[in-house]
């Protein structure tokens, strides 16, 4: 089990399954010659040239729809876009074409496309540039949705997503691409549905995507420090589907929940997740399930305010202490 | 345009290209009365008035074997690209022997069998989705070209120039076919469009482009051959703009009053299959006798055979409600086979 930063569990798993399949492509701006703005696509460019590992044009609507047409075709393209919030400019053919059309031909196109983009709030990159899209994308039908926390992660999925016949939206994180962690030195494809228990716990549990998996596990630890709480983590990679079952077994255990989202509240993970408590376990649940969430603003540029709009571990202690009644 | 172009299509071909651009508008004109009889549901886009577009250029085209792709007024270049009438009719009339079993109707008609990569309802949405098609016949090495149909008022869109910069850099078997109506829905292409020549505005890309009378089926081969031959060749992508004009609205909730009258009489005088009608009988091959029994039996068999079918065909059923959102039993979903 070898020990690598998250951007390095990306390029093995591009360099693995473009080594594998020549069909296999990488798309984006700055992902060839530059090896990308976080590093992902490292040495791909030389090692496999210009027509497999491609700079493209500031065309995020553009080429992202070139890579569609392209998978129609047998191409497996794994497309780049630098930043989530360029990713609303391509919204378009992700969704209208991406995710549609193996239904509206009848079953008779596929579009085996991935598309890796970091969403999220890094430091102080204002409010064009710190955008957090899972809520739009998890809500598209025909569209998967996974978002890694680990390298580990990262890796699998990739692996997984490149193979899988559906579209699927990889849902990355600027904060964590230097995140360590260990990888599994043999091939391995993580599932591309379901979630993880990241801590077992029995008093509640928290849940978390992405960074904010790391914010529970924060307060994980300080609830068991500091207050003898046994707090349960499960970490939704997968967000398009939601892990149903997952997310009920895990409050059918604790009986109390906390949902964080690097989101706005409105029409998010949270809520969602709350809908399916309602629909799951409600009788299971010893208090009204909580989450905790971003404000509902566009993110400020001054870093104290910045922070102040997303939510951290504390804020998640505070909302467990409040289903206990503390 | 040479007379020695023009004799790339022989008599025999005339006729045949005479017999389905005649089939096209009778075929249109039966879903127009369809969908007022309300056998056709949503928005419905016609194509008479135009047929010489897609039948000149897909004449030119080996069908089956290259790549076509288009926007919502798709059911005719569906039907030349090999896709048989009686499933277009029946995805028109939403029943399950329909090309996409009903469930993509008439702004998405599909027949992957014969190359023809579906009709797009997003205008301007096929560009790049013609150029990435394009890189992967590139990728692949064979001779396959890309023929991207859409309208003139798809070229306000910044998919266009997106995907013209992409095809020309990265040298792309496509060619982007024009069918310059003159409307965007109901704003005339003047009112909407700085450049009204849209082969103009490729030359920003270094992209070859011809603009000709895209009612005169004979003219429209010979620059589409030209253009074809380009575009296999290995030269990149070429543009193609065909002048031409649609009878109806839009669609068929377009009451069609932003036209002037004497626009439409103009144009009706170059109707394409008018124009290869009376050339043929000009040059005794064809009367006027012929052509009426020819029209007759093309009626009869809509009727008879099509619309029949259409008709008769079964609903689709509960089952393929959620078949096709995902791409049923893949293993990579849980990870692999194992």
């Amino acid at each position: 089990m070898a020990t690598m930063m998250f951007w390095e569990a990306i390029r093995r798993a591009l360099d693995e399954e473009m080594a594998r399949d020549p069909m296999v492509i990488c798309m984006g701006e700055d992902i060839g010659v530059a090896g990308g703005t976080y590093k992902a696509t490292q040495g791909l460019y030389d090692k496999y040239g210009p027509e497999r590992v491609m700079d493209t044009p500031i065309s995020e609507n553009g080429f992202t729809g070139l890579a569609i047409g392209a998978s129609f075709v047998g191409v497996r393209p794994v497309v780049e876009i630098m930043s989530v919030n360029f990713a609303w400019l391509a919204t378009d053919q992700i969704v209208n074409t991406a995710a549609k059309v193996h239904y509206m031909s009848g079953g008779q196109i596929k579009a085996p496309i991935v598309i890796r983009t970091p969403g999220g709030t890094a430091h102080q990159l204002g409010a064009q540039h710190s955008a957090r899209m899972e809520k739009v994308f998890m809500g598209v039908a025909g569209l998967r949705v996974v978002t890694p926390s680990t390298p580990r992660q990262a890796y699998g999925l990739i692996k997984s997503a490149v193979r899988c016949e559906d579209p699927v939206l990889i849902n990355e994180h600027e904060l964590i691409y230097n995140l360590k962690g260990e990888v599994p030195d043999e091939e391995y494809f993580h599932p591309l549905e379901g979630s993880e228990i990241a801590r077992q716990g029995k008093d509640v549990s928290l849940f978390g995507y992405n960074v904010s998996v790391h914010w529970c596990l924060q307060a994980a630890k300080k609830l068991a420090d500091q207050h003898g709480i046994d707090a349960e983590v499960i970490d939704l990679y997968g967000l398009n589907p939601l892990d149903r079952a997952g997310i009920a077994e895990s409050v059918s255990k604790t009986h109390r929940a906390v949902v964080v989202e690097e989101a706005e509240a409105p029409v998010g993970v949270g809520a969602e997740v709350m809908a399916i408590l309602n629909e799951e376990c409600f009788f299971e649940m010893d208090a009204p399930p909580a989450r905790v969430s971003a404000l509902n603003v566009p993110i400020p540029y001054n870093h104290t305010l910045e922070k102040a709009a997303i939510p951290n571990a504390d804020d998640i202690v505070k909302a467990v202490l409040k289903l206990f009644g503390k | 345009m040479t007379s020695e172009d023009k004799r790339l299509l022989s008599v025999d071909v005339k006729k045949r290209l005479l017999h389905e651009m005649l089939f096209a508008r009778r075929f249109e004109e039966r879903c127009y009365e369809a969908y007022v009889e309300r056998k056709i549901g949503g928005f419905l886009h016609l194509y008479p008035g135009e047929e010489a577009c897609a039948h000149g250029v897909l004449e030119a085209a080996r069908v089956g074997h290259d790549y076509v792709i288009t926007s919502y007024r798709d059911h005719v270049h569906a039907i030349k690209s090999g896709v048989d009438p009686k499933a277009v009719m029946a995805e028109l009339f939403a029943k399950v022997t329909g090309c996409c079993k009903g469930l993509g109707g008439s702004m998405h008609i599909f027949g992957v069998e014969q190359r023809f990569m579906g009709g797009y309802a997003l205008v301007g949405g096929p560009f790049p989705l013609a150029a990435g098609i394009a890189k992967g016949i590139q990728m692949k090495g064979g001779d396959e070209i890309c023929i991207c149909f859409l309208g003139d008022a798809a070229n306000n869109q910044g998919t266009f120039h997106e995907s013209l910069n992409m095809a020309k850099l990265w040298n792309l078997p496509v060619l982007y076919v024009c069918e310059n109506n003159l409307y965007g829905i109901g704003t005339r292409i003047d009112r909407s469009t700085a450049v009204v020549d849209q082969y103009k505005r490729v030359s920003g890309y270094n992209i070859p482009s011809q603009q000709v009378d895209g009612q005169d089926v004979e003219v429209v081969y010979a620059a589409a051959a030209a253009a074809i031959d380009h575009v296999r060749g290995g030269n990149g992508p070429y543009f193609l703009e065909l002048m031409t004009y649609r009878y109806r609205g839009h669609s068929m909730s377009d009451s069609n009053a932003y036209r002037a009258k004497d626009e439409e009489r103009m144009w009706s005088k170059r109707d394409p299959i008018i124009m290869l009608r009376d050339r043929l009988i000009d040059d005794g091959q064809l009367t006027q006798e012929t052509f009426k029994k020819t029209d007759d039996q093309i009626l009869e068999h809509i009727e008879d055979e099509i619309i029949r079918f259409a008709e008769e065909s079964p609903e689709p059923t509960m089952d393929l409600l959620q078949k096709y959102v995902l791409v049923e039993n893949d293993p990579w979903v849980k990870g692999g086979a194992h």
